[in-house]
């Protein structure tokens, strides 16, 4: 007899997925699984956060007021984010930064490169962390917007996501050659892949059918890119701050 | 009579900017309910719902008024929510507050439980609870709770954080096993 796992457990816990019946029917016939079950859901019953503190009947009257300057007057038609001159002014400085770094990192004479790594090389390698950092902060934001969006009536106009995407995307080519140039290839890969997707949102067209809107929706989905991208992105925050890190906690070492 | 969700999108798409307040004043205290329970202090919950309505107005162009207001803010909330947590998550991860030197908790609670330390335990299960949510990483963290506290499916979980099904249930469940770890050291006193 297969046990169920504790997967599977956790899962007939919340009476989630598609094995339900079948779990249900080892659980009748297995003592050790509904032991196994009854310790899990003694340990999640446990499992309470304090409750939220009340708010008093006219909070929505004060969350109102505090926004309320900060609203336009209308609804943007496009986001605020991708205004084109931002968005040019982004993609140069990237050029700029990527340029930056590895011709810093290759045009050093052999002789220097043989010491262990300097404060400039360091200096160099967290300018560049923390604007990849951007870029996937900037590229996540889209496909959320473009993931969360719905098909109105009749077209969708996305022509400014289009342009944010192929802005993007020229962006990411030049991340994405210096991790190869550097040799990480897990990131170079994920880059590989976002661009991808980014490419095939700017060469839609303008305006597309929700039936289109629901493709691309499907292929970010489909591809979990959304996650990845959050996955390198917190990988890629864990290396700009790792000095920073070492030393706190040596810090605390020493008191 | 009450002016509905989709009025008032539809009154604020047209120019009518106040009439998103009549959305603010509905669903600021479920916004705020769900960003405390992910962000777990008033501070970062405020500035949850703050976000969260600035950005439903900015991209109120996107939502589609056959689907239901709520669903779509309570989705903007809990990205806000999990991108926030995974800003913070460099933050030096809290501790848990236990002695080293401190006999095991199983030994400083009698058999019997009287009420003083039946309520020392609750204490505990509860810095145990929350230290290991403390420790699941966003993902985690963002689904355990939409699952756990807030009864949301796998589906609606899965759609929320635009992941798979299947990098859902792991979450779910690697949370669940953290937790399971922290409770471990109490599992003899209950």
């Amino acid at each position: 007899m297969k046990h169920l796992d504790e997967e599977e457990l956790v899962l007939y816990y919340y009476r989630d997925g598609d094995g339900i019946d079948e779990a249900a029917r080892h659980l009748a016939a297995c003592s050790d699984c509904r032991n196994r079950l009854n310790a899990l859901s003694q340990d999640l019953e446990q499992v309470s956060l304090p409750e939220a503190p009340e708010r008093p009947a006219e909070y929505g009257s004060q969350v109102w007021d505090r926004i309320r300057a900060e609203l336009p007057d209308r609804p943007p038609r496009r986001s605020w984010w991708a205004a084109p001159p931002r968005w040019a002014l982004v993609g140069a400085m990237a050029v700029l930064i990527v340029a930056a770094f590895v011709l810093g990192r290759f045009s050093r004479p052999p002789q220097q490169l043989g010491p262990p790594v300097t404060a400039n090389q360091q200096n160099r390698e967290r300018v560049l962390l923390v604007a990849v950092g951007d870029h996937l902060d900037r590229s996540q934001m889209l496909l959320v917007e473009l993931a969360h969006a719905s098909g109105a009536e009749g077209d969708i106009d996305i022509s400014s996501e289009r342009q944010h995407a192929l802005d993007l995307a020229a962006a990411n080519r030049l991340y994405r050659s210096t991790a190869l140039q550097v040799g990480d290839k897990k990131m170079a890969g994920v880059l590989d892949e976002l661009e991808r997707v980014l490419l095939e949102i700017g060469h839609q067209p303008s305006r597309i059918s929700a039936e289109d809107l629901q493709q691309i929706q499907d292929r970010i989905q489909s591809q979990g890119i959304l996650f990845k991208v959050r996955v390198v992105r917190g990988k890629v925050r864990d290396q700009a701050a790792g000095p920073q890190r070492t030393r706190s906690s040596k810090g605390e070492g020493r008191t | 009579m009450e002016m509905d969700d989709a009025a008032a999108v539809t009154r604020v798409r047209a120019g009518e900017k106040d009439c998103f307040r009549v959305l603010v004043e509905r669903h600021s205290h479920d916004v705020f309910r769900l960003a405390f329970r992910m962000m777990g202090n008033e501070q970062d919950a405020e500035e949850v719902v703050q976000d969260t309505f600035l950005r439903a107005y900015r991209s109120l162009d996107r939502f589609q008024s056959r689907s239901s207001f709520g669903t779509w803010l309570y989705r903007i909330a809990a990205n806000r929510c999990y991108d926030l947590l995974d800003q913070r998550k460099s933050r030096p991860e809290p501790q848990p507050q236990t002695d080293p030197e401190a006999p095991p908790l199983e030994h400083q609670i009698p058999s019997d439980r009287p009420s003083p330390e039946r309520n020392l335990l609750s204490q505990e299960i509860g810095m145990r609870v929350q230290s290991g949510i403390d420790r699941l990483t966003p993902s985690e963290r963002t689904a355990f709770v939409l699952r756990h506290f807030e009864g949301r499916s796998i589906e609606e979980i899965a759609e929320t954080l635009k992941i798979g099904l299947g990098a859902t249930k792991n979450s779910i469940h690697r949370a669940v096993q953290k937790l399971r770890q922290e409770l471990e050291p109490l599992r003899a006193t209950r």
